[in-house]
């Protein structure tokens, strides 16, 4: 219920809306799956909201800088996603597992996660070095979509496992792209979690672009409407309103906790940066299309309603900011005093208790490095 | 903070994975400019996308490597920044922190590129200490009067080569010594580019001035220019022709052709000038020598040259010890030859070392020609094109195959008489091998 996509005329997307780009919130909404959609936050809740958008951005754009100095290999921004993460991310609760793609660097800080992890990824220093059991996030997939099928099967086993099916059963979430949509490997998830009714909600961030490819080639329905066609419910929710994405994904993540099966969710959202520090979006969509998106901003609405309803004051925007700078500060100071990998780690976790081969193959790679003067190998 | 740490260079880095350079599109800041963590400094340009970099310290900009519109590569310093702008102004001389930092030649604004090239660690000798560098000095044990002992000079390894696998592979198939090339990769590897560039010197990329083209002298080009002259002025050359009929020997080469054994070889008359020069060669053995000033060195053996016409322009390719081969071997030799010639990936080996060159004009149409002996050869035949000739044949004319040889040779060892019955032993074999085999051989 509010404007499409860029600054054309197509029609406009249905969605669920709590808040709109001007700090209104909008009581309940119903969405097209038929199921009443509303939150009920603290002010303290409000204010944390707030927090987390705020820092997940600053985090990201000091990585974005870190690549841009040669500090790390590659960075994919979630700049204008942070709504559709940062809702979804404080949806989840404690026992629920998360399958993120490499963008996902709201969620996982939600998850608890040190924000310097996927830093020293990218850098090429470890492989992702947080516990997934630990945090119940898994390890970020690379592979276009191939994440679903990882979280369906994983969803599948946790109810052999006789944990879903009451109030504190445990739930499964995977995250995708609408460019990964079109990808096999989802779409066999897709059959596989309807079939066997799987604890899984499927969160499909739509950023308009498959790299540069616009959603219209990719797409004649509205993703969220393929679901219907696998056999389960599936809605859009204005993915740049962290109201709605946090009320959308909760009650998508309860209906399969209670073993209901599974639904997808369609953030409708849109990437402000490149697809990674790799390309130039300006070579393929036009600054019109930027600028109308720029005015439904996820962290702007956030902040006119906090004012508007007088949930904190000016000084609290400046502690936030402040809080972001150091927090990015110290992110930079880190990563920059990364230690370079000791080259025999990359032997390690290969078996879980060793393998001949391997073992053989670490030896020869230690011989080696010995033979240069001054190793300490 | 000391004047040397504080004084940092910001290196254009890799901005989208594996890219090896970007251009320099705009400055956004320019020298005494104060900046902080994170300003957008500069536009570049890669094959990728245009992007902006962000200082990576606040300070003051203290120089300007690249100017907008210049290539850099990765790796390569374009911003200096004072990250401690109030402190005292740091000397230039102070700059420069003795042997740490290496000559640097000031370019646009500021202290230029370093010119060292990237290090590597050196590897421990086969004993396992480090090997010594020849100016080491070793502490002598105090005996007695010992005379001064000179440090051991470790004889320096052969310079190791820097190559991946593939550009070696690429290397030995093109017949390019890896060792002669100068590399232009990282660390100054060999790369692909290199290894085909110096496999193809013969086609550089002329030039056009004023309606003229000036193709650059260089590669087997300029090789086969210094050869020419070296050989042209220092031997005195003769040349003697020869028309003969060879209709019978290309008969024969029929008959040849027909046999079991010979069905999937090509059989070529080059194949029979090589036969009858090999056969003429032993019968007259100072043919096969060469000139060394004070003395004739008569070789024992025959590697037979090949000129040969190829992308890469004239190689001369030879056939070792071509005196225990074959008919058969002979002609899969030449075969070989030709066609590894063909594909420009003959070695420096095969080119070395001839001993006699057979030079094939008649592949070109033409009757015969005064070729010019290759250095340290002393006779060259050329070999015309066969062709359908009015000829005395049994006291009557008649339409035979009819073939021109022209034998150039080094005066110095080889008088008119020797040059003579070489030629005509040659002719005679072409003209009725069977006969000449059963006499001579």
């Amino acid at each position: 219920m509010t404007k499409g996509r860029g600054a054309g005329g197509e029609s406009a997307p249905e969605f669920v809306q709590l808040l709109t780009p001007d700090g209104e919130r909008i009581d309940k909404v119903t969405g097209a799956d038929g199921v009443e959609y509303t939150v009920d936050f603290t002010d303290d809740e409000y204010r944390g909201l707030y927090r987390d958008l705020v820092v997940v951005r600053k985090l990201d754009a000091e990585a974005t800088a870190l690549q841009r100095q040669g500090e790390l290999g590659i960075w994919a921004s979630l700049l204008g996603q942070e709504a559709a993460q940062v809702g979804s991310g404080r949806a989840l609760r404690q026992q629920d597992m998360a399958f993120p793609t490499y963008r996902e660097h709201g969620v996982l800080y939600c998850r608890g996660i040190d924000p310097i992890m996927p830093l020293s990824l990218f850098r090429g220093v470890d492989h992702g070095a947080w516990d997934p059991n630990q945090f119940r996030f898994n390890m970020y997939t690379i592979v276009i979509g191939a994440q679903t099928l990882h979280a369906t099967g994983y969803a599948m086993g946790i109810t052999k496992d006789g944990k879903v099916g009451n109030d504190d059963g445990e739930a499964v979430i995977a995250y995708f792209g609408d460019g990964a949509s079109a990808q096999g490997d989802v779409n066999e998830a897709f059959i596989w979690a309807s079939v066997f009714n799987a604890p899984i909600v499927f969160f499909c961030q739509n950023n308009q672009y498959a790299i540069s490819e616009p959603i219209e080639k990719q797409t004649r329905v509205p993703l969220y409407q393929r679901a219907s066609g696998f056999g389960f419910p599936g809605v859009r929710v204005d993915g740049n309103d962290v109201l709605a994405s946090y009320a959308v994904t909760r009650a998508a993540l309860d209906h399969a906790r209670h073993g209901q099966g599974p639904t997808l969710i369609e953030a409708y959202t849109y990437r402000m940066g490149a697809h990674t520090t790799t390309d130039d979006p300006t070579r393929y969509r036009m600054a019109g299309e930027v600028e109308s998106w720029q005015a439904r901003d996820p962290i702007a609405r956030v902040r006119a309603f906090i004012a508007k309803q007088q949930i904190a004051g000016d000084d609290f925007f400046t502690e936030v900011d402040e809080l972001a700078r150091r927090e990015s500060l110290a992110l930079r100071e880190r990563v920059l005093a990364m230690p370079d990998p000791d080259p025999l780690t990359i032997f390690e976790h290969v078996y879980p208790h060793g393998s001949p081969l391997i073992d053989s193959q670490r030896q020869g790679f230690a011989e080696y490095m010995d033979s240069f003067e001054g190793s300490s190998h | 903070m000391s004047g040397v740490t504080r004084i940092k260079e910001f290196n254009l880095p890799d901005l989208g994975e594996g890219l090896t350079e970007g251009e320099i599109l705009k400055w956004l800041v320019k020298v005494g400019d104060t900046i902080e963590l994170n300003q957008p400094i500069v536009e570049v340009e890669t094959a990728k996308a245009a992007v902006e970099i962000p200082a990576k310290w606040a300070g003051k900009v203290e120089a300007i490597f690249h100017e907008e519109g210049t290539t850099v590569e990765v790796g390569a310093p374009i911003i200096a920044i004072d990250t401690d702008p109030t402190a005292p102004p740091v000397a230039p001389s102070a700059s420069s922190s003795g042997s740490e930092a290496p000559a640097r030649t000031p370019v646009l604004v500021g202290y230029g590129p370093r010119s060292g090239a990237a290090t590597r660690r050196p590897r421990k000798s086969a004993n396992g200490t480090p090997t010594a560098a020849p100016t080491t000095e070793r502490s002598v044990p105090p005996v007695a009067a010992a005379p001064v002992v000179e440090a051991p000079v470790v004889e320096a390894p052969p310079a190791l080569v820097l190559a991946k696998p593939p550009v070696r592979k690429l290397a030995r198939d093109l017949g390019v010594d890896l060792a002669a090339l100068a590399g232009t990769g990282p660390q100054g590897s060999i790369t692909r580019d290199d290894v085909e560039q110096a496999a193809t010197p013969a086609r550089p990329a002329p030039t056009t001035v004023g309606g003229e083209q000036r193709v650059p002298v260089k590669g087997v080009r300029k090789l086969t220019a210094d050869n020419m002259v070296a050989s042209a002025f220092t031997a005195p050359h003769v040349t003697e022709f020869l028309t003969i009929d060879v209709t019978r020997a290309v008969k024969a080469l029929d008959r040849l052709r027909a046999l079991p054994d010979w069905r999937d070889v090509r059989v070529s008359p080059l194949l029979l000038a090589a036969k009858a020069v090999l056969v003429a060669i032993r019968r007259h053995p100072m043919v096969n020598s060469t000139w060394a000033g004070d003395e004739i060195i008569v070789k024992p053996y025959v590697n037979l040259g090949i000129a040969a016409a190829t992308e890469r322009g004239l190689v001369v390719p030879n056939i070792k010890d071509t005196g225990q081969l074959s008919l058969r071997e002979l002609a899969d030799a030449l075969n070989g030859l030709v066609q590894t010639a063909k594909s420009g990936k003959t070695s420096p080996a095969d080119m070395s070392g001839g001993t006699f060159t057979i030079t094939n004009v008649g592949v070109f149409g033409v009757d015969t020609g005064t070729p010019i002996l290759p250095p340290g050869e002393s006779a060259i035949l050329a070999f015309g094109a066969i062709r359908e000739m009015p000829w005395v044949h049994k006291g009557k004319i008649k339409a035979r195959q009819v073939t021109t040889l022209g034998l150039s040779f080094d005066h110095r060892i080889i008088d008119g008489e020797l040059g003579s019955k070489f030629l005509r032993d040659v002719g005679t074999f072409m003209s009725d091998p069977e006969a000449a085999l059963l006499a001579w051989t």
